[in-house]
């Protein structure tokens, strides 16, 4: 496989959003706006990267039988590191995002992504396959944020587009998992279409 | 009084699936059939009460006396997943029965994000029940867990119920699975929110 | 194997020991700058720092904090930091700033947790600019529904009247400080 199909391969064929269905507890609950789904997104990669690295560095250190503890407890050393450094430097972004950051620990495609690639790959595979699907997964959180906060708010990225009120039902909770569905079938159609 | 508060905001108003979005995976995965997502909410349940409990004495008597709450993440989770593998082994030996009927779902249980979600939760967001707002005591904590991973199996139970009926229902080829699912689930969210103002 | 378990744990915990110093004091400038941000949105520019020369006032059995603005030694203005618990997803966060007379010269919201797009309307100009200018002794601070001059947020009752309770809490606050002051000038 080559070095850009792996970073490639995350936006459309493995998405992680639309065809892996994987990490749907922050992708529904901080989308509310784009750039909530953006921040959102780069918090997960951020994770991501740095895991995939360290675990593929490790991984023929540790035995099996202690494989999945440790990696969390790698993972959830990078969570508090990135909680730390957003707490210094966004703090009102980490405000916004709240309860959601330290759940980037159990989001099924940090530790996903430590089993099914970093434990077999090189670290600079690991960092690009980080890179990939951490972008596939920013987009998808963005476009979703974008989204709902149009319809809901009638703006984007916090710019008013129309005046007037949107149909706020959008940016609330069941807007989330109708908007979700909606671009799922969307994302389905175009991939077919470009078969 | 408060306790019932604590109830009725944890299971209707604040739907932990529905309105805060924590435990969406499971939600979607194993909603098939009202008799999984039974077993599922059960074991939820059953981990949830004992993990809030354990995380609550962690936090006021280890990591805040010591300094140390930036150590809150990992250490929650290391708790989480340590008491998931307990649960496992000490059902299996004291009751084989209830073993046999909520022991697949345990393993899924240390990343469901629902039970360190409210762990979190419980010991740093104020809330406000009655008058004052506050920072939950243990008893409190626990009876939140215990409405909240109510309200999880409700909403499972009811989705799933819904998603079986689906299977028999002509659906268009590219909303079939998980899109048409996230829109029931949306109707379901609607329906929820005609919960708040409640309390 | 435990040993291994072990080790990773140790050699974790001992680096995020080492970043949380690092990052410590960072987090404190953080706080403090969002305090000083939220200061200066509400009162007339002034030369000291409010932040620093924080008092606390117990009101009602709460504690709060109220930082005077200066323009030399001249006051132009106070913030006052309150909190309501009475919002719809909870507690609301609050600095209020009064000149000496007493008229609201702005208020800020520090931290919420209502309802985005419809308690969250509570942060735009539309509604927090009513309040500038107003002085609460001819002011009515609650909202129109319930006899006051506050126009509500439309749909968002609960945080309009949050944000009431809020102000009045504020202004009462201040007429403490200011019946403090009279006192000890006498």
């Amino acid at each position: 496989m080559s070095r850009l199909s792996i970073i490639t391969k995350g936006i459309i064929k493995e998405n992680p959003t639309f065809v892996l269905v994987l990490g749907m507890c922050p992708t529904l609950g901080t989308t509310t706006s784009a750039i909530n789904g953006m921040g959102m997104g780069l918090a997960t990669t951020f994770v991501l990267i740095l895991s995939n690295v360290v675990i593929s560095l490790v991984a023929g250190l540790i035995p099996a039988k202690v494989r999945i503890p440790s990696y969390i407890v790698i993972i959830a050393s990078f969570v508090t590191l990135l909680q730390l450094l957003m707490q210094a430097f966004l703090p009102s972004l980490y405000e916004t995002l709240g309860l959601f950051i330290p759940l980037i620990v159990v989001n099924c495609i940090v530790l996903g992504r430590a089993e099914a690639f970093a434990n077999k790959n090189n670290a600079l595979d690991s960092a690009l396959d980080g890179i990939g699907i951490g972008l596939g997964f920013t987009l998808s959180l963005t476009i979703i944020g974008l989204v709902r906060e149009l319809l809901g708010n009638l703006s984007i990225f916090d710019m008013k587009i129309f005046n007037g009120d949107g149909a706020l039902a959008f940016v609330l909770a069941p807007g989330a998992f109708i908007v979700l569905g909606y671009l799922m079938v969307l994302f389905r159609k175009l991939t077919e279409r470009m078969k | 009084m408060e306790i019932l508060i604590i109830v009725i905001s944890a299971v209707f108003v604040n739907n932990i699936l529905l309105s805060q979005f924590l435990g969406i995976c499971p939600f979607l995965g194993v909603s098939n059939k009202v008799s999984t997502a039974l077993g599922m909410s059960a074991a939820v349940m059953f981990v949830m009460a004992l993990s809030t409990m354990v995380t609550y004495l962690l936090q006021h008597y280890v990591l805040v006396p010591l300094g140390i709450e930036y150590m809150q993440t990992i250490s929650f989770i290391l708790v989480i997943a340590a008491l998931v593998q307990m649960v496992e082994i000490v059902l299996k030996k004291i009751s084989p029965a209830l073993y046999q009927a909520l022991g697949i779902f345990l393993p899924l249980i240390t990343t469901n994000c629902a039970v360190l979600g409210v762990a979190i939760m419980v010991v740093t967001k104020e809330f406000t029940f009655g008058s004052e707002a506050h920072i939950l005591n243990m008893g409190e904590s626990v009876v939140y867990a215990l409405a909240s991973a109510f309200g999880f199996g409700l909403a499972m139970v009811i989705f799933a119920g819904i998603r079986e009926q689906l299977e028999i229902v002509g659906v268009p080829a590219s909303f079939k699975g998980i899109p048409i699912a996230l829109i029931t689930a949306g109707i379901l969210a609607m329906a929820f929110m005609g919960f708040s103002g409640l309390v | 194997m435990t040993l291994c378990l072990g080790i990773v744990t140790i050699v974790c915990a001992a680096l995020l020991g080492a970043v949380n110093i690092l990052t410590a004091d960072a987090i404190a400038q953080a706080a403090v700058a969002k305090t000083e941000q939220a200061i200066s949105a509400v009162v007339p520019a002034f030369d000291n720092r409010p932040a620093s020369d924080r008092m606390t006032l117990s009101l009602e059995g709460e504690s709060l904090a109220v930082y005077p603005a200066k323009q030399g030694d001249n006051p132009v203005g106070y913030a006052v930091e309150v909190s309501t618990s009475k919002g719809f997803g909870g507690t609301i966060k609050l600095m209020v700033g009064f000149d000496p007379d007493g008229n609201i010269t702005g208020t800020s919201v520090i931290s919420h947790s209502e309802t985005p797009g419809l308690g969250s309307k509570m942060t735009e100009q539309k509604f927090y600019g009513q309040f500038v200018g107003k002085n609460p002794a001819s002011f009515r601070l609650s909202v129109k529904k319930d006899g006051g001059d506050i126009d509500a947020i439309t749909a968002s009752t609960i945080t309009s009247r949050a944000y009431a309770d809020a102000l009045s809490k504020a202004y009462r606050a201040f007429q403490n400080i200011k019946s403090n002051q009279n006192q000890s000038e006498k």
